[in-house]
């Protein structure tokens, strides 16, 4: 558990990626796309000295493990520096070694060491109807603990908390019209529980692993990032994809395109959502940077609030 | 500290032991295990599935072209595969017959994350089970007594390799997201086939990722999982089952429905074809309406009742012909019956699967025909990137019928995956999933049969009930 302690600078360096150039990759990606600010010199000394890892406690409630996957897909920095070097990622049901009641044990148990400092990231919405029954995180001394007891325990004990995820910052897809779940995002659920922990939302369905890594390090760094009226850091969901889309001088041009498979021309006619969406994919791009929604079929705004029934038809006209 | 707290002390070996593990980690998920050991050695057991999101619910009512997108949130791990069940159903709907190219695409997308989730799941998922991690977060807290039998060289070596394959499995999303637009969840699978017809450039740029991971599978993956059935011997002989296996068949050759994944299943030691009528859900032991029990998937109902007594489980226990079966990786190596690699071959001193007999169905068993299907996938990946035709059409538009049933039935990476829809006044009326997991992890039937991973965790050995490894081990080789 005293884990920022097992990991020395001598030690590092030898496993082949030095702390200096892992920095380099961070504010090179960062400066690559217009966000230098978010490391700054003072920084770069001061982590070069020796950063301990920060804790972070990763909870899953009602979702599909895709944020996660998501960020294993971190390039800049990769994503065995992020676990190895930037994060001390003590609870992640996705990755740790440990299980049942080890696992919940150490969850507390840094809870409590890092009262007050610890992230808390929330994966998922979280189901509020039926005594929070619709999902249970673990069990400790033969109870069951639901997604809802863990939320309302560690919520206010977190310094910060990060909503990853359109589930977990908005309800997502378990909140559509339809469910019976009483799935909510975290922001509500504070709201509803009278929780005063700062919260991160940094969604998309599933966010892409810039925005989650990129947060962390300006939460660790530099405080919390600004944010839109949707709680969204301004530095990724500040510019609208349609404004800004390398397709707009097609749409300016009336070009459409005719189908799904048409490689050219402007998606509006078949129901792209880009003019109701703020995210910086269209200069981002996903995977490495290879590809994005908006040139492969439609974007269905999956960064937005209301998705998915805001968005939905996905392939009608808005 | 327990790792477990047992129940009762573990006194002597007449005693009987129950012991929960909540949550098991490294699967896709929400699981918990209960066991009841005596005399080191399971003798019951249940498995519960602890979340619920209703996506029957949500689909109802919705434009059916949207089910595509919202049925890949099921999983973040697979999302490829219920876009392709999804898509499948709605083509059936839709009565929509797919170019080759369409085709080819769509097995390219699918292919690419079929490889990725077969290493991410042995390396990220499994591994821990069997080698320890770097004495750091996440890798600790571990199990006290964690039963690791390798040596330091090999341990050392495992380790390497985790993180390489955390670079591979990133190279398999590029070549996801190279045709499917991103990487989770794809843009580009739809009803009529897939969006993005393939450039050259595109396809380039997918195979010089490929031939990376190809290397990797074949002189990494494949042998080290060999290597370690020497010092895991024993899990080679436990976790046997009901030895009842179905495969839907997956990765279309072409539109007369044969695949490079056969269909089949085997029930009680003999060969059928697959017959859907014979899918039957029943739900006494899960938290559903009882009235919606004993259900085939075309009339299915999905009404969730948290509350009933007597129930552990959010999944439904399915059964063909009345009978639990597995699904994944060793059903279809069962059902397809391949020669075996030649690292397999010369390891095994046998040349095709089936060849290998009682012992594919065990812990080992089925990393073996995991890492077996990923060599034969990625051969055939191969033979697909040379057969998609840069420029050529891949999407056929086709309207919304108005009233309409189609079934998709195709493999997640995890086993048989089964998407129905119906469509009255050109919405979604029903929407019925059966995933792998739920084939796997569900809980007693009607008749109060276990399902398939609480009969396979019987006989499994727990030898230090504070550390009861071969479990999760168990568990994990369904990869749930």
């Amino acid at each position: 558990m005293k884990d920022e302690q097992q990991l020395p600078e001598a030690q590092q360096k030898k496993k082949g990626v030095s702390r200096r150039n892992f920095l380099k990759t961070v504010t090179g990606t960062v400066a690559g796309i217009g966000i230098s600010q978010v490391i700054n010199p003072a920084l770069i000394q001061a982590l070069e000295k020796g950063l301990k890892r920060h804790p972070v406690l990763w909870i899953q409630g009602q979702g599909c493990t895709g944020c996660s996957v998501s960020l294993l897909n971190s390039v800049s920095p990769p994503i065995a520096d992020v676990l190895l070097k930037v994060i001390s990622l003590q609870f992640n049901p996705t990755v740790m070694a440990s299980e049942g009641e080890i696992a919940m044990e150490n969850l507390y148990a840094i809870a409590e060491e890092y009262k007050g400092r610890f992230s808390l990231v929330v994966e998922g919405a979280i189901p509020t109807a039926a005594d929070g029954k619709y999902c249970i995180v673990g069990e400790m001394n033969h109870k069951e603990i639901s997604m809802v007891d863990i939320m309302k325990e560690m919520g206010p004990m977190a310094g910060s908390v990060l909503a990853v995820g359109t589930c977990a910052a908005y309800g997502g897809i378990p909140a559509a019209k339809g469910n019976v779940t009483g799935a909510t995002g975290v922001m509500d659920f504070f709201k509803a529980n009278g929780i005063k922990t700062p919260v991160v939302n940094i969604p998309g369905c599933p966010p892409h692993p810039d925005w989650i890594v990129g947060s962390i390090v300006h939460l660790l760094e530099k405080g919390i990032p600004e944010l839109d009226d949707d709680g969204r850091p301004l530095i990724f969901f500040g510019e609208n994809i349609h404004d800004n889309c390398p397709r707009l001088p097609l749409y300016d041009e009336g070009e459409m395109s005719a189908t799904l498979s048409d490689p050219k021309g402007c998606r509006m006619d078949l129901g792209c959502k880009g003019p109701d969406t703020y995210a910086d994919c269209y200069k981002r791009k996903w995977n490495s940077g290879l590809n994005w929604c908006v040139d492969n079929s439609v974007c269905i705004g999956c960064v937005e609030p209301g998705f998915p029934d805001g968005s939905s038809p996905f392939y009608e006209p808005a | 500290m327990a790792g477990c707290k047992p129940q009762a002390e573990p006194a002597g070996a007449g005693k009987k032991v129950k012991i929960s593990i909540d949550p098991v980690s490294r699967i896709e998920g929400h699981l918990k295990a209960e066991v009841t050991v005596k005399g080191g050695v399971v003798v019951d057991a249940r498995v519960s599935g602890g979340m619920y999101r209703g996506f029957e619910q949500i689909l109802t009512g919705r434009d059916p072209r949207d089910a595509t997108q919202i049925t890949q949130r099921i999983c973040g791990v697979c999302p490829t595969a219920h876009a392709t069940a999804s898509a499948l159903a709605l083509d059936d709907a839709f009565g929509v017959e797919l170019t080759d190219n369409g085709r080819i695409a769509r097995n390219l997308i699918l292919g690419a994350n079929f490889l990725q989730s077969h290493i991410l799941h042995f390396y990220h998922l499994a591994a821990l089970d069997y080698v320890n991690g770097p004495e750091t977060a996440p890798f600790i807290p571990r199990y006290k007594n964690n039963d690791v039998r390798v040596p330091k060289e090999i341990n050392d070596v495992a380790v390497g390799q985790y993180l390489e394959a955390l670079e591979m499995r990133k190279i398999l999303h590029e070549m996801v997201a190279l045709l499917g637009g991103k990487m989770p969840h794809v843009a580009g699978i739809v009803v009529g086939g897939a969006t993005e017809i393939p450039t050259r450039e595109a396809l380039d740029a997918y195979l010089v990722r490929f031939k990376r991971v190809k290397e990797f599978i074949l002189n990494k993956y494949v042998p080290l999982v060999y290597l370690l059935a020497g010092p895991y011997g024993d899990l080679l002989k436990q976790g046997v089952g009901h030895k009842n296996l179905v495969s839907w068949g997956v990765f279309p050759l072409d539109n007369k429905g044969n695949t490079l994944l056969k269909p089949g299943v085997y029930t009680d030691g003999k060969d059928y074809k697959v017959d859907p009528a014979m899918i039957k859900e029943h739900v006494k032991y899960s938290w559903f309406k009882d009235s919606t029990t004993g259900l085939n998937p075309t009339v299915g109902k999905t009404l969730p009742d948290p509350t009933k007594a007597g129930a552990y489980s959010f999944i439904k226990a399915p059964r063909y012909n009345g009978k639990p079966h597995e699904a994944g990786p060793l059903a279809r190596m069962w059902a397809t019956n391949p020669a075996l690699s030649k690292k397999g071959q010369d390891t095994l001193g046998v040349k095709n699967f089936r060849d290998i007999g009682d012992a594919g169905f065990s812990t080992l068993g089925r990393h073996v025909a995991r890492a077996e299907e990923t060599a034969l996938v990625a051969m055939a990946v191969e033979e697909w990137i040379a057969q998609a035709q840069p420029g050529k059409e891949t999407f056929v538009p086709t309207p919304i019928p108005k009233n309409a049933e189609g079934l998709g039935m195709t493999e997640a990476p995890r086993g048989a995956l089964l998407h129905y829809v119906d469509i009255k006044d050109s919405v979604i009326s029903n929407y019925q999933i059966t995933s792998a997991t739920i084939w796997n992890a569900n809980p007693r039937d009607d008749q109060g049969i276990r399902g398939p991973i609480e009969e396979a965790l019987v006989g499994v050995t727990v030898p230090d009930v504070e550390n009861p490894v071969n479990v999760g081990r168990l568990i994990r080789s369904y990869d749930p």
